[in-house]
């Protein structure tokens, strides 16, 4: 049985007066795939960003409740935000690579954080990429730009830089879905086996995808948390009517 | 020619380990088979026993494969010849769990005639065990090198069988009709024919399953009768 992670406690929050999500409680394990799966506007995407304080840069937004991540509520007033943001990664649907070179996009956290020395960045780099399983395509081209690579490249880029700062738990917003087939294959055989050293947390509207890579899941709608459980149970016999309804494509 | 591997290790294995889990199957029942039979012919109700009481393993493993096969139809949605592999185990599984539960049976019978005088020595039973055992073998060797002429073999040898069972219930009746005290025998042999003559037919469901799995064709079915013209 893994530790759990992030604990999350009766979270609510509101765009203005729009309550979007409903008191939500979740207990998500450590080095494990949770997936968050519901139609378009259930809260899904709303709720990943609050693992990670995203919502803050949004305005009119308010939260109650409370997210702790290792017994520490990210919603205390003491928290550094930008350390958060290190410790909590986030890879977007559309890929947003910086224009600049490959070494340059997976450096720029290091540097930032005060890694000046070219040894040091040229492993950090190096080792990103491999994690990130791109290290093959991309070690002859290291000073191009990022942008002249393809759509899963620059995911998977993506992916390395936010490697490259370390984190303890990688958020994923439909990281594929802009994807060929093949691409999403490899993408999802990377977080199989990213999830060995990461807490990974996918929001996914594709639910084969959901069944297919993660241990727990996630059914939202209309912004409350309908169902929790397993992926196995969720996708042979789950709990919730509603949930089986949603799955077995009986959107009413 | 070597088949592309899934770009997911994890699912590869998971098919892996159901056909692996198959095999496992498979060779249970073939030994299940070949001790009822040598319970029989040794007059052996300790072996007898073991093969009745192992028949829950069988059972057990039966379960485990089935969930096995529901988890990767749910998780994995398998098209084309992965669907047709997963539901190909699943069948495949069905009929050796039932093999399982003929060779107990068979041990069954072989308790109650160890308890009466021997009535002949057996010869076709044997034969009949013997074959059924290889057309179980040949039947899984099919599906593991997905061979439609070794498939095409087993269903061949299920005539041999069905022969010599008819050839048994022929002989028994003459022993019927001799003295009534053979009856009893007789007739409990006869189950024990029409056991391993049901195994083989088991045994041609696997091989015709292969046959489906490797080519899409159902080959399970031939007409019952001609159609009026």
């Amino acid at each position: 049985m893994n530790d759990i992670k992030v604990k999350v406690k009766d979270l609510s929050l509101r765009y203005g007066t729009n309550l979007a999500l409903k008191g939500i409680s979740m207990d998500i394990p450590e080095k494990m795939v949770t997936a968050f799966i519901g139609p378009s506007g259930c809260g899904k995407s709303t709720f990943l960003r609050t693992l990670n304080r995203m919502n803050d840069l949004i305005d009119n937004v308010s939260i109650e409740g409370e997210v702790f991540i290792d017994n520490t509520n990210i919603y205390d007033k003491n928290i550094d935000v930008v350390n958060l943001r290190k410790k909590v990664g986030m890879i977007f649907q559309k890929s947003n690579p910086f224009a600049k070179s490959v070494y340059d996009n997976i450096a720029f956290g290091p540097r930032i954080n005060g890694i000046s020395n070219k040894s040091n960045l040229d492993e950090i780099v190096e080792r990103s990429l491999q994690q990130a399983a791109i290290w093959d395509e991309v070690k002859d081209r290291l000073f191009h730009s990022a942008l002249s690579l393809s759509g899963g490249q620059q995911q998977r880029i993506c992916i390395a830089r936010s490697l490259a700062v370390n984190p303890e738990i990688i958020l994923m917003d439909e990281p594929a879905s802009a994807l060929d087939p093949i691409s999403t294959a490899k993408i999802e055989e990377l977080i199989d086996e990213l999830k060995k050293k990461y807490t990974i947390i996918i929001v996914t509207h594709n639910m084969q995808q959901a069944a297919r890579i993660s241990s727990k899941t996630g059914f939202f709608y209309l912004g409350k948390l309908i169902e929790y459980n397993a992926t196995e149970k969720i996708f042979t016999n789950p709990d919730v009517k509603q949930t089986e309804d949603y799955i077995t494509g009986r959107f009413g | 020619m070597v088949e592309k591997r899934h770009t997911s290790t994890h699912y590869e294995r998971e098919l892996r380990d159901v056909k692996e889990s198959l095999l496992y199957l498979g060779a249970l029942v073939e030994k299940a088979i070949e001790l009822a039979v040598k319970a029989l012919l040794d007059r052996d109700t300790e072996i007898a026993r073991k093969v009745i009481c192992d028949d829950n393993t069988i059972d057990q493993l039966d379960v485990e494969i089935e969930e096995k096969c529901i988890r990767i139809l749910a998780l994995r949605q398998p098209t084309a010849r992965d669907l047709r592999y997963i539901t190909t185990a699943i069948k495949i599984n069905g009929h050796l769990e039932r093999i399982g539960d003929m060779a107990a049976n068979i041990a069954e019978k072989a308790i109650i005639l160890s308890g009466e005088p021997p009535m002949k020595p057996y010869i076709d039973i044997p034969r009949m065990a013997e074959i059924a055992r290889a057309m179980i073998k040949e039947s899984l060797d099919a599906l593991v090198n997905e061979d439609t002429n070794l498939a095409q073999k087993v269903r061949v040898e299920d005539e041999t069988i069905d022969n010599l069972n008819e050839q048994v219930f022929r002989e028994l009746l003459t022993f019927m009709l001799e003295d009534p005290k053979n009856i009893h025998r007789s007739l409990i042999i006869m189950q024990i024919s029409k056991s391993l003559e049901r195994i083989s037919d088991h045994a041609v469901g696997i091989a015709d399953m292969v046959v489906y799995m490797v080519t899409g064709k159902s080959v399970r079915h031939a007409p019952a009768c001609e159609s009026q013209e």
